[in-house]
């Protein structure tokens, strides 16, 4: 008798649970769910495939130029990163005061002070445009700096009374008085390792995430992309060719951390004196003129150790329709 | 155990590590451009003793210019290349001979440069030069030629064949003359008359007289022999003609109608076609014995017929089909294949001299096309379209065609004009050859340095 009582109490709660449960969720619609849309997340660096238009890149130069102007004259840089920078160069701090004028004359002026500084010569754009890679890579260049470091420790007591004498003269110059603090130095110094290895980073734009899981068997799509649209538009193909030929040579480069050439080797070179690969010979050279022609190639800003040695496949079958 | 386990571990770990920072990034660079390679061409330098006996000789003041010039203009009609401007060099063309400053000539965006220097010894003129690497900063190429002072042109167009060999890897076609059919008068009277040129329109003499109407001169692929039709008493004849030595001769009586006669690659035999008992067959004929042997036996019209640069084949067309396509045969006669498939007619095939193209005419929707296809008909390109156009002819090197251009008449029968045209395989680099008069039919000689 209870058996039996328990039972259809035991159902009939079993019964009233679900359907408070169930119910509400049986009168609502089901929800659509839109079907998914994978997404690939390509890095798409500052230098892609795609070579700005002429006028657009001036325009976006002439922008760059203005917003520099506008910091320098309106506001005043914050005080500690002038400080960072400035003590980190501390060395070259008498290079910083001379390259400090050089930046406000008028393109013109500047032409004319590379003419001088190369007598035979003609000044070109492409020259002025070289130079100024490097000027950026002094003040990147970490090994570099961390040595001056270690000097600077052993150097900052010999600055001192000059540091205190340039005070009494350069009062009026708002950017020096606030420049040094002989007694923080060492510690600056320290934080300028730091915020140097972090930025250096952000300039490389590289997260931990990426660091991790890049091949360095193989350049970006971006990277690989910008090297090869240099190098289609050096490349004049000789059309000599003839169709049905194995035309594919293979060049392996040793390059600059700028993207310089310091040796190029052709790795078929047996072919090129073989009789009857005369069109062989003339592919590779006009390959090698690509190459010289391009040069300073296009290379990633970062992991030199990954592209210092590269291998330029370069196949003349697609063009040619064989 | 378990530490050898370990220690195999980490020697498989290191050695794939090694492998992964050894290996070395390819990228494959499988596109450029088409661009014209810039060259500069340096004036050739001569000294004060050699101009003064060439202005003596053949009344030039500067010869080095003038060969320099040849060069120029001959690179520049290839559209391989894009002769700089004169105006723009830095370093004198004697020092540049010697040793060119790179740095200078990469300037102004020469890759390539050709120095020389032009001077008489025993009275012979005797040409340097050299081709410079500018990007390399190296030499290319160096030599010299000697020959009569009166034949300079050629020297130029020698030094470009060397040229373009070096910097494109095939053969030039720059020191070889085209023979064609010289036309003027009203179209209903012609006179036509057979005149030969050097390939750049300099140098015209005319051969015949005009008094007998000439048709389809043909040079011989091995020396300066000429083949070509001529209406003796209204009925044609082949002809042989010896440019150097001007001497003419009858190739043979050949029953009826004769056709298209051209020579065999290895200058031996004349094939042609000629209409016997009514019906037009294709023939060829032993120079030395004339012996005349039938290739094609087939009731329709077979026509045009061309060599394979081996010998071992003949492209012709034929209307067997019902319609005028193109075919092609071994040279015995055997195994014979239609290859154009295309819509329109075909006619006029020509087989490259690189062998791995035959050029046609094509007729489509009353407009006459310029075309090349491979010699199993695959692959047709038409190169250029025009009112009237035909008769292609190719460069010793396979890589230009040669043809005629008509142009309309208007209502009163005037304004009518045939030129001759050039046109590389691209299809882009298609250039007038300027004439004196009028001009139809043209052939292309090989190359006469060879």
């Amino acid at each position: 008798m209870y058996r039996s009582l328990f039972i259809s109490s035991g159902f009939h709660l079993g019964i009233i649970i679900l359907s408070i449960f169930t119910l509400p969720f049986i009168a609502k619609k089901p929800i659509d769910v839109p079907p998914l849309v994978s997404v690939e997340l390509i890095e798409i660096g500052k230098i892609t495939n795609i070579p700005f238009a002429p006028k657009a890149k001036k325009i976006i130069e002439k922008a760059k130029k203005k917003n520099e102007k506008l910091v320098s004259e309106q506001a005043p840089p914050k005080k500690v990163k002038k400080e960072k920078n400035k003590k980190v160069n501390l060395d070259i701090n008498k290079e910083i005061k001379e390259l400090a004028p050089k930046k406000t004359p008028t393109p013109k002026s500047e032409i004319k002070k590379i003419k001088k500084e190369k007598l035979d010569s003609i000044a070109l754009p492409d020259k002025k445009t070289e130079n100024v890679p490097l000027e950026e890579e002094k003040k990147q260049k970490p090994s570099k700096e961390i040595k001056k470091d270690k000097n600077l420790k052993k150097n900052t007591e010999k600055i001192k009374p000059n540091i205190e004498d340039a005070k009494v003269k350069q009062v009026s110059e708002f950017e020096k008085k606030e420049l040094f603090d002989p007694n923080n130095i060492a510690a600056l110094i320290d934080k300028s390792k730091e915020d140097f290895g972090e930025t250096n980073k952000k300039l490389n734009k590289i997260t931990q995430s990426q660091d991790s899981s890049m091949d360095f068997s193989k350049l970006t799509l971006s990277e690989e992309d910008a090297l090869k649209a240099q190098i289609f538009g050096c490349w004049s193909i000789p059309l000599g060719l003839p169709y049905n030929e194995n035309l594919l040579v293979r060049i392996k480069l040793k390059l600059k951390p700028d993207g310089t050439l310091i040796k190029t080797e052709i790795l078929d070179h047996a072919r090129m004196n073989m009789p009857g690969q005369g069109f062989f010979k003339v592919l590779a050279e006009s390959a090698l003129r690509a190459i010289q022609l391009c040069q300073p190639l296009k290379v990633p800003t970062s992991g030199y150790e990954r592209w210092k040695e590269l291998q330029l496949n370069f196949d003349a079958r697609e063009m040619l329709g064989g | 155990m378990k530490i050898i386990k370990f220690f195999t571990f980490i020697c498989i770990f290191f050695l794939l590590n090694i492998s992964k920072s050894f290996s070395l990034i390819e990228v494959d660079i499988t596109r450029g451009n088409l661009n014209p390679l810039p060259i500069a061409v340096s004036p050739l330098s001569q000294d004060n003793k050699s101009k003064k006996i060439f202005q003596k000789k053949i009344s030039l003041d500067d010869l080095g210019s003038e060969i320099a010039a040849v060069i120029e203009n001959n690179l520049k009609q290839s559209g391989l290349f894009n002769p700089l401007s004169k105006d723009a060099f830095l370093q004198k063309p004697d020092i540049a001979h010697l040793k060119p400053r790179f740095e200078d000539w990469s300037l102004i965006k020469a890759q390539a440069l050709i120095t020389g220097k032009v001077l008489i010894e025993n009275d012979k003129l005797k040409v340097e030069f050299r081709l410079w690497d500018v990007l390399a900063a190296r030499e290319m190429l160096a030599l010299s030629f000697t020959t009569v002072p009166s034949n300079w042109r050629r020297v130029g167009h020698i030094i470009t064949d060397k040229v373009y060999e070096r910097l494109t890897g095939e053969k030039g076609y720059f020191d070889t003359r085209i023979i064609y059919v010289s036309e003027e008068g009203p179209k209903t009277q012609r006179i036509k008359k057979l005149a030969i040129m050097d390939q750049d329109g300099f140098n015209i003499k005319y051969l015949t007289l005009g008094n007998e109407l000439v048709l389809t001169p043909r040079f011989n692929p091995t020396n300066q022999m000429v083949t070509y039709l001529s209406y003796f008493r209204n009925l044609p004849r082949v002809y042989l003609l010896d440019i150097e030595t001007g001497t003419q001769e009858v190739a043979g009586d050949f029953p009826g109608m004769t056709f298209a006669p051209r020579f065999s690659p290895d200058g031996k035999k004349i094939i042609m076609s000629f209409a016997k008992d009514g019906n037009s067959d294709i023939y060829t004929m032993d120079i030395e014995n004339r012996i005349v042997e039938r290739i094609t036996n087939h009731p329709s019209i077979d026509t045009s017929p061309s060599y394979s640069p081996n010998g071992k084949f003949i492209t012709f067309n034929s209307d067997r089909s019902g319609f005028q396509q193109i075919y092609v045969m071994n040279s015995d006669g055997s195994n014979v294949k239609r290859i154009s498939f295309g819509k329109g007619l075909y006619g006029t095939p020509v087989w490259s001299p690189r062998g791995d193209l035959i050029a046609f005419t094509k007729l489509h929707k009353g407009k006459f096309y310029i075309g090349v296809m491979r010699t199993d008909g695959k692959g047709e390109r038409l190169l250029t379209e025009n009112f009237y156009q035909e008769a292609p002819s190719w460069a010793p090197n396979g890589r230009v065609l040669i043809f005629y251009r008509e142009t309309k008449t208007n209502d009163k029968g005037e304004g009518f004009s045939a030129k001759l045209w050039s046109i590389d395989l691209t299809g882009y680099n298609e250039r007038m050859i300027k004439t004196e008069k009028d001009a139809s039919d043209p052939s292309w000689s090989s190359l006469l340095s060879n």
